[in-house]
């Protein structure tokens, strides 16, 4: 069980807030991550630490296909996002660089910022406030990409 | 019980006779494209990340430098760098300059039945001529490159009864803005929005384009219409063939159905900061803007820039705004010129711009100031979209665009 700081956003977060359209087109993850959310809260990759924790409501990480969304979240250490429902590049571009996206329809409207949380993915159950909640299972085909931990390394685990 | 087109065309891709919502498939890919927005990542992994890296089919691949175009910075310059000496290493069809991504895609590649990849969530668009077209990120994109396969999630189809024709000074754009704003942002969310109808009959490739482009905004997968013989004249005309043309079955499943009667739509906006945000544009009449834009891959096409240039001609821009208008391709900017819509424009005080992104993507020339509104036939109105962060974006037709820069605030053709 793995716990860390909750910073939580609102329903239809998209991609542009996650990292603006200005800092894709940088050479690489590292130098874009310093600019996360930078429109919503610019202290935010000062503020987060590995192991925290990304919360939305309903279709988070709508709009852009930037894989450079779940990337810099990656690259800052977050250790999962869970929200209502996501929006299906986001989510798909998550499991394919390796990031945990876990479907938790009750936990985003019992947490604010600030609020720790335990996540098990194994178990399927998030808990925050003194609450347990029941997450959304993966389907196998994509936890299965997620646990060789993401796309590319599954592809060359199969053609080792 | 039958298929709808777009279980059709992964059944294709699969090899398998039937494929079912749910069922997840591996599937062959006749296309793969990548743009300037995330090239250089797909490039830096092959090197670095690949154990094996290799190309499975370049012959299906196709790079274009679409959004910071010409570049903007010595790091953009190095960015695209990368990705033109890649394609040229590996003999990838590259296109720089030429246009929006997906308008050359329409143009040069797209064939009904076929099911296309590419990095850039507005590959739905290709669904106008029948094809089955999806925006992935570029580990998938990188992925498909190496194998010339992916796995897909057959969604499920939501269908869209058009009915009518729209009214004179109606357009595209107003329908699928208010198809948004009644369904939702993630109204269709993992799901294939098929258009249908009597009504779908009166739009033509390019309308159709306006539609499916869109369905993103919804949480779409893909749209789709049926290539018939609108798309097919398309294609000919193009010298393209179709690599299969599916019909829906008359039991296929949908899991839900929508009617919109095309004669009762009016002229639109979506408000900042959501493409779902619909208004009449009788709510915001009167808001002053800054800027207006008429250009993207949803409606800078021909049709798009001759309605603007009937609105401006013998007019002049108001003297607070800034009116960007920015042809699709180069294609369609050259046949702007020659039916005299670049000089109007010019004379009316526009600014008329190379063919890319530009300010629908917010990183390009363009981008708006500290609390500066915009009106926009682009694709997204999100917060910051199109420049600062207090900054506002109103989604508009290209009529009430080129309405709204004459007068300095949002306003229909037929109040001007």
């Amino acid at each position: 069980m793995s716990c860390g700081k909750i910073f939580k956003f609102h329903n239809d977060l998209d991609t542009d807030q996650i990292i603006a359209s200005q800092y894709l087109l940088l050479p690489t993850i590292d130098e874009m991550k310093g600019h996360t959310f930078e429109s919503l809260d610019p202290e935010f990759p000062q503020k987060v630490t590995p192991g925290d924790f990304v919360v939305g409501g309903e279709n988070f990480g709508c709009g852009s296909s930037r894989e450079q969304a779940p990337s810099v979240l990656k690259a800052l250490g977050v250790r999962a996002v869970v929200a209502k429902s996501f929006a299906r590049i986001f989510y798909r571009n998550a499991i394919n660089i390796g990031l945990p996206v876990i479907v938790c329809k009750e936990l985003p409207d019992a947490v604010k910022t600030g609020d720790e949380m335990e996540l098990s993915m194994e178990e399927g159950v998030a808990r925050a406030n003194g609450q347990t909640f029941s997450c959304t299972r993966l389907p196998a085909y994509m936890q299965q990409i997620l646990n060789q931990g993401g796309l590319i390394a599954s592809l060359n685990q199969e053609e080792a | 019980m039958g298929m709808t087109i777009a279980e059709k065309i992964i059944a294709r891709a699969a090899g398998v006779e039937t494929v079912r919502p749910g069922d997840i498939h591996t599937v062959t890919l006749d296309r793969m494209m990548s743009n300037d927005g995330t090239t250089h990542l797909t490039v830096d992994m092959y090197y670095n990340k690949l154990k094996h890296p290799r190309i499975a089919d370049a012959k299906k691949m196709v790079f274009i430098v679409d959004h910071n175009v010409p570049s903007d910075s010595p790091k953009t310059a190095a960015s695209q760098k990368k990705m033109r000496d890649f394609a040229k290493e590996n003999g990838i069809d590259f296109w720089e300059g030429k246009g929006v991504c997906h308008q050359i895609m329409m143009e040069h590649y797209v064939c009904p039945g076929e099911l296309i990849f590419a990095a850039d969530s507005h590959t739905c668009t290709y669904g106008a001529l029948g094809a089955f077209g999806t925006g992935v990120g570029c580990t998938d994109l990188l992925y498909a490159m190496v194998t010339g396969t992916s796995w897909v999630l057959v969604p499920e189809t939501i269908k869209f009864n058009l009915t009518g024709k729209l009214s004179e000074g109606v357009y595209p754009r107003d329908l699928m803005l208010t198809i948004i704003g009644t369904i939702g942002a993630n109204g269709a969310n993992y799901q294939v929005m098929e258009f249908c109808g009597d009504g779908a009959k009166t739009l033509n490739v390019d309308e159709r384009m306006v539609l499916c482009n869109l369905a993103v905004e919804a949480g779409a997968k893909t749209a789709i219409f049926e290539a018939d013989e609108i798309a097919l004249e398309y294609l000919r005309a193009r010298g393209r063939e179709p690599k299969a043309v599916f019909k829906s079955d008359a039991d296929a499943h949908y899991v839900k159905e929508y009617t919109f009667d095309l004669s009762k739509i009016r002229p639109v906006v979506a408000k900042p900061d959501f493409v779902d945000a619909l208004a009449p544009v009788d709510e915001v009449e009167g808001r002053r803007i800054d800027e207006a834009f008429l250009g993207s891959c949803n409606n800078g096409r021909i049709e798009d820039l001759r309605v603007g240039a009937a609105i401006v001609k013998g007019r002049r821009i108001s003297d607070h705004v800034r009116f960007l208008v920015v042809p699709a391709s180069q294609e369609i900017y050259l046949q702007a010129a020659r039916e005299g819509l670049i000089d109007i424009f010019i004379e009316s005080g526009a600014i008329v711009m190379n063919p890319n992104c530009s300010v629908c993507w917010g990183s390009c020339q363009g981008v708006i100031g500290e609390n500066e509104v915009l009106i926009s036939t682009g694709t997204r109105n999100f917060k910051g979209r199109a420049g600062h962060p207090s900054s506002k974006v109103y989604l508009a037709s290209a009529a009430t665009v080129a309405a709204s820069a004459v007068k300095g605030k949002i306003c229909t053709a037929d109040q001007l």
